[in-house]
Formats: structure tokens, C-alpha cells, sequence
């Protein structure tokens, strides 16, 4: 059914590039590859090309950090979530992401950088027991996969539509340049390129959001469309945000978008999500590593405007888009919004640009996953489990050997997502599986010393499964609310039931001494060991992260003072 | 505590990779610089009604062009600006 609306669309999307497009696109891979053999000269060890040794100064890893976040899903799925749900998208960014990043790099940090862990299921046999590691391990691969393919074939998707390549030529091209310069350079390219992604994402949205406003008549020309369309005046302000989660009533909508959605899954993701905290584990000292996700948090705030705003635009400026959105029969869906827009609005050379950016968007999320797949495979799968004790080459050999295999098995996994509909449900669905049951054991067991090792894995264990259950119960239509709310749900239950899990199998288990939690836990570890240093590189106002944490806050809440 | 974790690495030539790692401000600037060029020149040159009509009536090309060659050199400045510092890196 995904191929039939695919083939429809060759036909109706395709940007009209020319020549010169292609040469902004070309320019930009050469540069991309380029930093990923400059990068392989400064490789050579495990922890050089799975951590980049530990050496990155923080401006870099906080760029990186929310990079990897910009995958082509986010662009494409919320710019679909402003023509679909309005103004409530922003939800998704500031309470959904700020507080959480926040939250990480001030409370969480000093635990991961200063316990050595290389990962974070490292962490966790740590702080659990060995059993733990493996099952979290072997759940963040299978989520790795899962998810780097939903990512490749979004892209695969775009590019098809866009430029006219078939998805099976599409796919694969994309796969070999991320494989290309991951396999070169390691963590230190991908974590280079983010950031240079990330700059090429911005010139894809910048100038798209500036010209789509200039084309509606400015902000107030905007608001005016939007309220005279289908959306009304619900797509204008953000809360309660009903449409977005489709509970009907106000008071239990706000609940769902705060508990669920600002705290359990969003939490869940930042706090854990390998893939994020291995770009701030890679940064070269305490200081730098805690304001590696507050640094990220300041673009990550401002983002929305130039990602809902041309998602709002899309809707009230392309025909096809306004039709859907008027319930009539067409053949886009929402996840055509940014490039239905960028046809429409860009000049060829911007819009070479544009192409340029949508490729970085997609590299930035498939390399984040491959990387955070390859260390987390090497040492805690490989090396900690099936074959220890060898030399350190042995396991750079490991890496470089699964990043190859990553990438193949991402290529399949593409295939897999193209049979879901909304991808942006599927991802938060696939969240709620391996991220929630990850924040409860992880965050239980920071504050209360007397949780045991093996209610560590048996929480894990029982959140995945209330998830897996609260979603086919929303699948089979039992649980009456949208997609996205059934991910809160699962969320939610996920939490609750690991917890709940956890604290029983603690109080029949023996905890570890406490001599081997300092360190791990909040009660057992001096404040001075938390502390970071505040001199040389180090010093001045402005690298203080409780400071900047505060600025970002104060920011998000003077956002949603601004915003309708 | 110590402030910097020692990276545990075979060799030790250079003290860290960000040092060994060429700057990746050049690297930005240079894309900017390129991206500006040829937007800007195509923003002069090859921008006619339609283009103008599609953007709203801005000539974007042009606009982007300039932004980013801005860009650019506020990347290049600060490259400039730290290289005194950089012999200095810590090392580890």
C-alpha cells in the first residue's frame, strides 16, 4: 500500500532540480567523506574510534548531541505534526525534550562520565549485576536496527519522491556514504559530521521558513489561514493540545502530554538513549561533558520555529495538503509536508541546499545509531560477554567489522518500517518498548541504594512487556485513543510497571555493598565527586552548566509565554 | 576527581584527538564560503519573476547567498581568534 502512494507521488513531487542542485548535494558529500578519512588518522584504538578518545570540546559534542536527535524522522515527521496538529507540535520540543536535556546534563552526567562507563549498559552492570548489561544491551541493539532503518527509509522515501530513484537504489547509496565515513573515521566523523549536519539542516529551514511566511503574508497572514481552515483556532495555541493526543477531554489531554509525554518518554529518551549520551561521554572532561546537552538544549528550543511554522504553512499553502487536511481524498499524507513545501517555495540553488540538508538530516540519525550500535556491541556484547580478553585492536576490528553489518541490517530493517503508515507513531511506539522500562530501573536505582541487581533486569523485563501489551491493546482498538497517546500510555504503563517490578524482586533480593555503589548512586556519592572542575579550560560564567541549564529553562518558559 | 579522564590509548604522540582531529570550524566555514559563492552569484545573475514570485518576493538565493558567506567568516574569525590558544590544549 506504502509503494502504491509512493509511485503516485514520483510522479506529482518531484522537485524540479537541475544540474546546479546537484552540485551543492555533490560538494557536500565530498566534504562529509572527506572528514571521515582526515578522521581515521587519529584512530588508534577501541576508545578512539567508539568514543574518540574522550577528547572533544563540549561546543562540539553539544552540537552533535541534538544532531543526532535531527534525524530525517524528525525533520519529516514533525514538520507533518505542524500541518496536521499546529501550534500543540511544540510540545514535542519544549516540554518534551528542554527539561529532560536539562536533567541529564546536570543530575545524570556526573554519574555516566565520572563512573568510566564506555555505555550505558556498562552503567548498568555497574550499578546491577552482569544479567542487567546483557539484556539491555541486546535490547538496545534490536532497538538500533529497528530504528536506524526507520531512518534510512525515510530518506530512502525522499529521495525517491524527490529525485526519481528507485528505493532500491535509493536505500543502499545512502547506507554505503554513512558506512563510508563511520567505518573511516568512528565516532570522531560521525560525530563531525553532526555537526556539520546540523548547520546544513538549518540552511534547509531557514530560508524555507522565511520564504513560506513571506509567500503567506507574515505571521498574522499565517494565523489568519490557519484559523479560517479546518484546524481552526486549536492548531493555534498549545494547549490542551487535544487534537495532538486526541483525548477528549482538556484536563486529561494536558495530563497525557505532561506525565507521558514531558516526562516518562521524554526523560526516558534523553536520560538513556545511548545514542545521545555517547556524544557527550566522547567530550573531554566533566564540565564539558554535563553541558554537552544543556549546549544542545538552546538550538534544540529554538528549532520549532523553523520546523512548526513551515509545517503550518505546508498545510494552508499546497493544495493537496489543505485537502487532506479538509478530510477529502488525495494522494500525500502529512510526511510529504516538508518536501511538498520546499517545491514549492525554494528557487533551484536553495533548493539544491535544501536536498543537500535533507541528505545530512538522515545521515545524522542512521550514523548515530550505527555508532551507538558498534560500542555498545563491541564491549558489552562482545567483549564483556561472548569473547573477552583479547587485545584492544581485536575489539577495533570488532567495531569497524559491525558497523559494516549495522548498516546491512539497517538496509533491511528499511524495508520492515515501510509497512508502517505514520513513522513518527512507530518510533515513539518503539520508545515506549526500550526506552521507558530503561528510565525506570536507571532512575529507581540512582536514588535508592537498596535496589538489587536482579531487579534491574526483571524491570526492564516487565516495562517492555506492559508496553508491548498496551500497544496491541491500542492496535486492536480496546485502548480508544490516537497512536501518538497510545505511545504515552505505553509509556507511562512501562514505568509504572518496571518500578512496581523492581521495588518487589529489591526487598526479596540482597543489594550489592555499599562500598561498590559509590559513585553510582546519588546517596553514596560525595558532592565533591560530582563536582566538576572550574578552572583553566574549564572557567567562567558562561561553561557553568547549572547556569546555562537555568538560561534554557527560563528560555522554554518564556517561549510558551510567547506562543498562543 | 581529576578534571580530564585519561583517554587509555595505544599510542601517545599527540595529546588528544581533538588536537590531532583538523579544526571542523575551517571545515564549516569552507562550506559556507562555497554554498555562499555560487547562491549569491546565481542570486545576481539567474533569479526572474518566477523565482521571486515563488519565494514571496524575496530573491532568497541572493539572501542565502550572503548570510552564509557571513557565516563563513564569523566561523573563520573565531578559528583565527583561538589559534593562539590552541598550542596550549590541555593533555588529557
Amino acid at each position: 500500500m506504502v509503494t502504491q502512494t509512493v509511485v503516485l507521488a514520483q510522479a506529482d513531487q518531484r522537485l524540479d532540480t537541475i544540474w546546479i542542485d546537484y552540485v551543492f548535494v555533490a560538494f557536500y558529500f565530498v566534504l562529509v567523506l572527506g572528514i571521515g578519512v582526515l578522521a581515521r588518522r587519529s584512530i588508534s584504538s577501541s576508545l578512539d574510534f567508539l568514543l574518540s578518545g574522550r577528547s572533544l570540546p563540549a561546543w562540539i559534542t553539544g552540537l552533535a548531541f541534538i544532531s543526532a536527535n535531527l534525524g530525517a524522522i524528525e525533520l519529516i515527521g514533525m514538520t507533518a505534526n505542524g500541518a496536521q496538529y499546529g501550534v500543540p507540535t511544540v510540545h514535542y520540543y519544549w516540554i518534551g525534550a528542554i527539561p529532560a536535556m536539562v536533567f541529564l546534563g546536570i543530575v545524570m552526567m556526573p554519574f555516566y562520565y565520572g563512573s568510566k562507563a564506555r555505555s550505558v549498559p556498562e552503567f548498568l552492570r555497574k550499578r546491577f549485576n552482569t544479567t542487567t548489561q546483557r539484556v539491555q544491551a541486546v535490547s538496545f541493539a534490536l532497538a538500533s536496527v529497528l530504528i536506524a532503518g526507520v531512518n534510512l527509509f525515510a530518506l530512502g522515501l525522499v529521495i525517491e519522491a524527490l529525485l526519481g530513484w528507485s528505493l532500491q537504489l535509493a536505500i543502499p547509496v545512502a547506507a554505503l556514504v554513512v558506512l563510508s565515513y563511520t567505518f573511516l573515521g568512528g565516532l570522531s566523523a560521525g560525530i563531525y559530521n553532526e555537526v556539520l549536519q546540523f548547520f546544513v539542516i538549518l540552511a534547509l529551514l531557514i530560508p524555507l521558513t522565511v520564504a513560506g511566511l513571506a509567500r503567506v503574508g507574515g505571521w498574522s497572514g499565517l494565523q489568519e489561514r490557519v484559523a479560517a481552515g479546518p484546524g481552526g483556532l486549536g492548531d493555534l495555541s498549545s494547549w490542551p493540545g487535544t487534537s495532538l493526543t486526541e483525548i477528549g477531554t482538556p484536563f486529561l489531554s494536558v495530563l497525557g502530554i505532561v506525565f507521558g509525554l514531558g516526562f516518562v518518554l521524554s526523560f526516558g529518551y534523553w536520560t538513556t538513549n545511548f545514542a545521545e549520551v555517547q556524544r557527550a561521554l566522547a567530550a573531554k572532561s566533566m564540565s564539558a561533558a554535563r553541558r554537552t546537552p544543556i549546549i544542545g538544549a538552546f538550538p534544540k528550543a529554538l528549532i520549532p520555529i523553523v520546523i512548526v511554522i513551515p509545517g503550518m504553512i505546508a498545510a494552508v499553502l499546497v493544495p493537496r495538503l489543505g485537502a487532506l487536511k479538509r478530510g477529502e481524498a488525495t494522494d500525500v499524507t502529512y510526511n510529504n509536508a516538508l518536501s511538498l513545501l520546499m517545491g514549492e517555495v525554494l528557487p533551484n540553488g536553495v533548493l539544491g541546499v535544501a536536498v543537500a540538508g535533507l541528505l545530512a538530516a538522515f545521515m545524522a540519525g542512521m550514523a548515530a545509531n550505527i555508532s551507538s550500535l558498534n560500542t555498545v556491541f563491541t564491549y558489552d556484547i562482545w567483549q564483556d560477554w561472548l569473547r573477552p580478553g583479547r587485545p584492544d585492536l581485536y575489539y577495533l576490528k570488532v567495531g569497524r567489522a559491525v558497523t559494516v553489518i549495522g548498516c546491512l541490517l539497517a538496509i533491511g530493517t528499511a524495508f520492515i518500517a515501510g509497512s508502517y503508515q505514520n513513522i513518527m507513531t512507530y518510533i515513539q511506539t518503539l520508545f515506549s518498548f526500550f526506552n521507558a522500562p530503561l528510565f525506570a530501573i536507571f532512575i529507581l536505582g540512582l536514588f535508592w541504594k537498596r535496589m538489587t541487581g536482579p531487579a534491574g533486569w526483571t524491570g526492564l523485563v516487565a516495562g517492555t512487556i506492559s508496553a508491548v501489551i498496551v500497544d496491541r491493546l491500542v492496535a486492536a482498538g480496546v485502548l480508544e485513543v490516537s497512536g501518538q497517546a497510545g505511545a504515552f500510555l505505553g509509556a507511562s504503563a512501562a514505568f509504572v510497571m518496571g518500578i512496581a517490578v523492581a521495588v518487589v524482586v529489591s526487598l526479596a533480593t540482597r543489594p550489592k555493598p555499599d562500598a561498590e555503589l559509590v559513585g553510582l548512586v546519588w546517596s553514596l556519592t560525595p558532592k565533591e565527586t560530582r563536582m566538576h572542575s572550574t578552572t583553566g579550560e574549564d572557567a567562567g560564567w558562561y561553561r557553568s552548566p547549572t547556569l546555562l541549564g537555568v538560561l534554557v529553562l527560563v528560555l522554554t518558559a518564556g517561549l510558551y509565554l510567547i506562543v498562543p | 576527581m581529576s578534571q580530564n579522564p585519561e583517554p587509555e590509548r595505544a599510542s601517545y604522540e599527540a595529546p588528544s584527538a581533538a588536537t590531532t582531529l583538523f579544526d571542523l570550524r575551517t571545515v564549516i566555514a569552507l562550506l559556507f564560503a562555497v554554498y555562499g559563492v555560487i547562491l549569491t552569484l546565481m542570486g545576481l545573475f539567474a533569479t526572474g519573476e518566477a523565482e521571486l514570485d515563488m519565494a514571496g518576493g524575496i530573491n532568497l538565493n541572493l539572501w542565502t547567498g550572503i548570510a552564509m558567506l557571513v557565516v563563513a567568516a564569523i566561523f573563520l574569525g573565531w578559528v583565527w581568534r583561538s589559534r593562539p590558544l590552541t598550542a596550549q590544549t590541555q593533555e588529557g
